[in-house]
């Protein structure tokens, strides 16, 4: 499944700026960032630490309003938090006193209108659970407590939570940044295979530059606070991508190229 | 594995605490201390079987109250520590009173207390509360304030109440901190039993020893003491097996 050209936009940044506090002590995190998503793209985000990469992500989900600029959301300005977004973080934050079904059910025990079946249909949403968990290898472990996973597996499992029910956007905040490489490509493929499965939009903040070009259609490349987008990267290196593909000559010279615009060169 | 388990768990504690005691004997009787002064663990054991249904009848006055003022602790502690947790605002408002009145030895309130309410069980239950809710207070807001802000950011986007991250993250969380603070107000509360009994009142282990040391029955007054340590252990003991019961989750090292 490629992205088709003509995907309609999902989320639309028009001249967007950020301030984190109010007055003369405001910090400014973002400088008139425009860019759109469409539906079903995967982007990333790369840049430099704080360069307000995770802040792009606050603008987004609602949880943090704009200073000026719009945010629009199919078509509707973001006012709150929205409830079509799922969310997964560097550390999982699982919930250890949950099995890892029951983590990946939380969601479902917030957001309307699943809040209100769960406590009839418990089963009928465990067996969804258990069904998410086993496409992303965690078959078998769905009983277990988040302290008998590892790291990797722990990852798997907060994703589930974030994809459980079933957003509009996946937003990833460096997800894979604590594990060993070669962990990390394992969770590469997974993501690949689970975004392609399901068609969900994703953004993925990340500083591996190499993550970001096997994983996205697009790549904004952020400098330093407040962030700018310096850098617009479509990657149109053909899907499904094999993990070889990261050695191949087009794929180095991406990467290449986007790493000139990290550091401050410009 | 199990066997050496068992050892340290069951044979350690026992052969520490009998060697304390043989220990105890063998210098009463190394040094012809006079019973006056202090009486060696026969001598108790001699004053216990003696008075043991004063001893027994007290004690269980005292335990009653105990437990009277620790459930009073525990019920407003947790309200108040989940206030505290719930708001900077109200953590602000409340956390120098709260620490002022910590602050000021209980012992010096009883006397103000027997003044409202008379001798009796009141004071002692009262006593009780105030020297034990203040550990629960601090657990419990320590326990909410320190859930993770990515995980409240993972909730708040879809659309979580405040009232919703207390209840599935904040109030579990803490929990282990809530039972780590029992086992602390459960002794503390006895302390204050005693002392309040000890203040002023007509019944209770306190006030048994008071009257066995007017009247220089010193081994009685030490078989109070020993009652007092036996029931403080039996009591721990409850709050830490309730413990394990309910945050089995927070002790995974200790049990691999």
């Amino acid at each position: 499944m490629t992205l088709s050209a003509t995907a309609p936009v999902l989320v639309r940044l028009d001249r967007v700026t950020m301030h984190y506090g109010r007055g003369s002590t405001a910090i400014q995190a973002i400088d008139t960032v425009t860019l759109d998503i469409k539906k079903g793209e995967v982007i990333a985000v790369v840049g430099p630490s704080g360069c307000g990469k995770s802040s792009l992500m606050k603008l987004i989900s609602g949880l943090h309003p704009a200073s000026s600029g719009s945010v629009m959301v199919e078509d509707k300005p973001v006012k709150g938090p929205l409830k079509s977004v799922g969310m997964a973080f560097q550390a999982s934050n699982l919930l250890p006193w949950r099995s890892v079904t029951d983590n990946v059910l939380l969601p479902m025990e917030i957001v309307q209108p699943h809040r209100s079946l769960i406590r009839r249909q418990r089963s009928k949403y465990k067996a969804n659970a258990e069904a998410l968990l086993a496409q992303v290898g965690l078959k078998g472990f769905t009983e277990k407590f988040p302290w008998q996973l590892s790291g990797g597996m722990q990852q798997r499992a907060s994703i589930c939570r974030a994809l459980v029910h079933e957003p509009d956007i996946l937003m990833l905040d460096e997800p894979f940044g604590a594990l060993d490489a070669f962990t990390r490509e394992e969770l590469w493929c997974t993501l690949r295979d689970i975004q392609q499965a399901r068609g969900v939009t994703v953004m993925l903040v990340t500083h591996d530059l190499r993550e970001a070009v096997f994983l996205a259609d697009t790549v904004y490349v952020m400098s330093n606070r407040p962030g700018k987008i310096v850098k617009v990267q479509t990657v149109d290196l053909p899907r499904p991508r094999d993990i070889e593909v990261t050695y191949t000559q087009p794929f180095q010279d991406l990467v290449h190229e986007l790493r000139r615009y990290i550091g401050g060169q410009h | 594995m199990h066997m050496k388990n068992a050892a340290i768990t069951v044979v350690a504690p026992t052969v520490f605490t009998v060697a304390l005691f043989v220990l105890w004997e063998f210098a009463c009787w190394l040094l012809a201390l006079p019973q006056t002064v202090l009486p060696a663990p026969t001598a108790i054991w001699a004053a216990f079987r003696q008075f043991q249904n004063p001893i027994i009848e007290n004690s269980l006055y005292t335990l009653w109250n105990t437990l009277a003022g620790f459930a009073i602790a525990t019920a407003f502690g947790l309200l108040l520590g989940i206030a505290v947790g719930w708001h900077r605002a109200i953590y602000a408002a409340v956390y120098p009173v709260l620490i002022g009145f910590n602050s000021v030895p209980k012992v010096a309130v009883v006397p103000v207390l027997i003044l409202w309410f008379g001798v009796g069980a009141v004071p002692a239950i009262i006593t009780a509360f105030l020297i034990s809710f203040f550990p629960i207070v601090v657990n419990v807001a320590t326990g909410l304030a320190t859930t993770e802000p990515e995980l409240e950011d993972v909730l708040r986007a879809l659309g979580a109440s405040k009232l919703d991250i207390m209840r599935k993250v904040g109030i579990p969380r803490s929990l282990p901190y809530f039972f780590g603070s029992l086992k602390v107000a459960v002794t503390l509360a006895f302390v204050g039993a005693v002392v309040s009994e000890t203040v002023g009142a007509n019944r209770g282990i306190g006030f048994l020893m008071l009257s066995a040391q007017a009247n220089f029955q010193v081994p009685l007054v030490f078989a109070g003491l020993m009652a007092l340590a036996v029931e403080g252990i039996v009591l721990y003991a409850i709050t830490a097996a309730i413990e394990m019961r309910f945050t089995g989750w927070a002790f995974r090292g200790q049990n691999r």
